[in-house]
């Protein structure tokens, strides 16, 4: 007589990830607020046409005082008008669309590529891998801002080539913490296992060490949209970012740069966005890397 | 020691040469014409094409590039376009010391302030001052520095007149106090990040827990024994910013007007002054490499375990 063979069900006390994200996410109310600010932000940019008190792109006559300095915030234009007679409010709330949209296209991109990088070469090993992390070297020399004005002021201002050229240098470190993580995942059996039984190297990557780097990536991606945000603020603000009239907050903040002693609005709305929508991201990261990854290093 | 640098020298050496290609490349594969630039818009086809001879445009990729290597090993980055035959090295010599002065100070305010805040914060672990000095470097590092600095500029400069608005006049430190401060604001955040984790560490330790059962005060604990282990990182993380700092930081110059690298290389893209922003990318990639080639023989030095 032999006892029915018992199936196991899975750790009743291991509850599944969504419990286990809103346990954790009320006790740490930094995390709960930032994503709280991440779901309002999204909601802003998609709903900019309805939200906006006036069109982004207008100007107004009388946004300018009778000295041609814009007008502070009052019944008409709440955050104030910019030194060109437009809304700033209707502007901050367009400007949320690219900062958003640009951060996330980059790092996407990017953290693409660094995932390519880093498993490819911790994968295959050899020559491969030499080439791949001398290459990665070489980019990590080049200081992040130098390299993407330099790029953007040879192929011209554009949304779409502060996109690329933010996600050609921005791979880089998480292109070195996966091929780190997969060089000690190639040696664990199920991987040695797979190889055994003659799955292509392509698979192998795919199905049996990618789902392993899936929390890593998850947190270093949250990351670095903040990272990705301010240096397209910053390119904004040199005047080599998103080309002019189209909103975006670093520009803003440079287009209220000549004014800020006489209209000092100019830069407190969107530099208070900016550095709310980095911080939401930074948290909602850091948040993310308790849960998910507590052993990730951390990233400079 | 020497074996080290044996095998860490070429790999620079392979990483700088790579940095040169690449610099060259991201300059030259374009489509902009910086003869027709420099020519002006009513120039003749004539006048284009003889400067773009002069600019020795018209010879192969592969010859420029050739030509572009051997100079550089020899120190010689080209002729700026825009700056009436200035060579590129020397514009960037005479920017040099104002960069240089920033980094340095950026650097010291990264210290000062980072690591007492780290101190701090590891002295009661979860407790309300280390909650509040993380959410402050948290917010430190998603600041961008150029709206904090003209934000100090309208308090300090403007409303206050503590501090000179913009530009860079004798006496110099009254110039370089505010971009430094706001460039050493971000980059404190890490300082602290790092300081706590790596003070932790240390007194989860064994010796430390002998040092605290002799009766030792804490606050010997913290700054005689734990303090120490922090120091190696942070002399890693100290050389690497230099590094980044030395070849100008962009943002702070534009903000505070200060001529130094960063602003040399902006003025240069207005211009497409290709030698000139190959030239200040190079430099600024050669500074990091060299940096972190110091650092890693420094390391070796201090940690033998590290030359193997």
């Amino acid at each position: 007589m032999t006892a029915p063979l018992e199936i196991p069900q899975g750790d009743p006390a291991l509850p599944g990830f969504g419990l286990r994200a809103w346990r954790s996410l009320r006790k740490d109310w930094p995390a709960l607020l930032s994503i709280v600010l991440l779901v309002l932000l999204a909601l802003a940019a998609v709903l900019a046409p309805l939200l906006a008190p006036h069109p982004p792109l207008t100007t107004y006559p009388d946004g300018l005082q009778a000295n041609g300095a814009p007008v502070g915030p009052d019944g008409n234009f709440l955050l104030g008008a910019d030194p060109n007679g437009r809304d700033v409010l209707s502007r901050l709330l367009y400007g949320a669309r690219v900062s958003l949209v640009i951060g996330i296209l980059a790092n996407g991109l990017a953290t693409v590529l660094g995932v390519l990088v880093g498993l490819v070469a911790g994968y295959l090993g050899g020559w491969v891998e030499t080439v791949l992390m001398r290459i990665t070297d070489v980019v990590m020399s080049f200081p992040i801002l130098l390299f993407c004005i330099a790029l953007i002021a040879v192929t011209g201002p554009s949304a779409k080539n502060v996109v690329f050229v933010i996600a050609l240098i921005y791979w880089t470190a998480l292109a070195r913490i996966v091929r780190s993580l997969v060089l000690s995942l190639k040696e664990r059996e199920f991987v040695v296992a797979a190889r055994t039984l003659g799955l292509s190297h392509w698979r192998v990557m795919r199905k049996h060490l990618f789902p392993h780097l899936v929390p890593t990536i998850i947190v270093y991606a949250t990351l670095g949209v903040a990272s990705s945000i301010l240096i397209e603020a910053s390119l904004s603000f040199l005047g080599v970012g998103v080309p002019v009239p189209d909103p975006s907050w670093g520009q803003m903040i440079e287009q209220g740069k000549e004014y800020f002693q006489i209209a000092p609005w100019l830069l407190f709305a969107p530099g208070v966005c900016l550095i709310l929508t980095v911080l939401a991201f930074n948290l909602a990261g850091d948040w993310l890397r308790d849960l998910l990854d507590p052993t990730a290093p951390e990233r400079r | 020691m020497s074996r080290f640098l044996l095998r860490r020298l070429p790999q620079a050496i392979i990483v700088l040469f790579g940095v040169v290609t690449l610099a060259f490349l991201m300059t030259h594969v374009v489509p902009g014409d910086p003869a027709r630039l420099i020519a002006g818009p009513n120039a003749s086809a004539d006048t284009v094409a003889s400067i773009h001879h002069e600019l020795g445009l018209d010879r192969s990729l592969g010859y420029q590039y050739w030509l572009y290597l051997r100079q550089a090993v020899q120190g010689d980055l080209g002729t700026s376009y825009a700056l009436q035959g200035m060579s590129v090295t020397s514009a960037i010599g005479h920017a040099l010391p104002v960069s240089a002065a920033v980094a340095v100070l950026g650097v010291l305010w990264e210290v000062l302030l980072g690591v007492p805040i780290g101190i701090i914060a590891a002295y009661r672990p979860k407790g309300l001052l280390d909650r509040a000095t993380t959410l402050a470097s948290l917010i430190g590092l998603s600041a961008p520095p150029f709206w904090v600095g003209l934000l100090l500029l309208y308090v300090l400069a403007y409303k206050t007149s503590v501090f000179p608005l913009s530009g860079y006049a004798n006496p110099f430190i009254n110039y370089l106090i505010l971009p430094s401060f706001t460039l050493g604001l971000g980059g404190a955040a890490w300082y602290a990040r790092l300081t706590r984790t790596n003070m932790l560490e240390a007194l989860r330790s064994p010796y430390v827990q002998t040092a605290r059962a002799k009766g030792m005060p804490e606050s010997v604990i913290l700054l005689r024994h734990c303090l120490r282990n922090v120091l190696s990182p942070l002399l890693t993380m100290l050389g690497m910013d230099l590094g980044y700092f030395l070849g100008g930081v962009v943002v702070i110059e534009s903000v505070f007007g200060l001529p130094g690298i960063g602003k040399l290389t902006f003025d240069a893209i207005g211009t497409l002054d290709i030698p000139m922003i190959t030239g200040a990318v190079l430099f600024a990639a050669f500074f990091i490499v060299v940096m972190n080639l110091l650092v890693d023989l420094a390391y070796a030095a201090i940690d033998p375990r590290v030359r193997r």
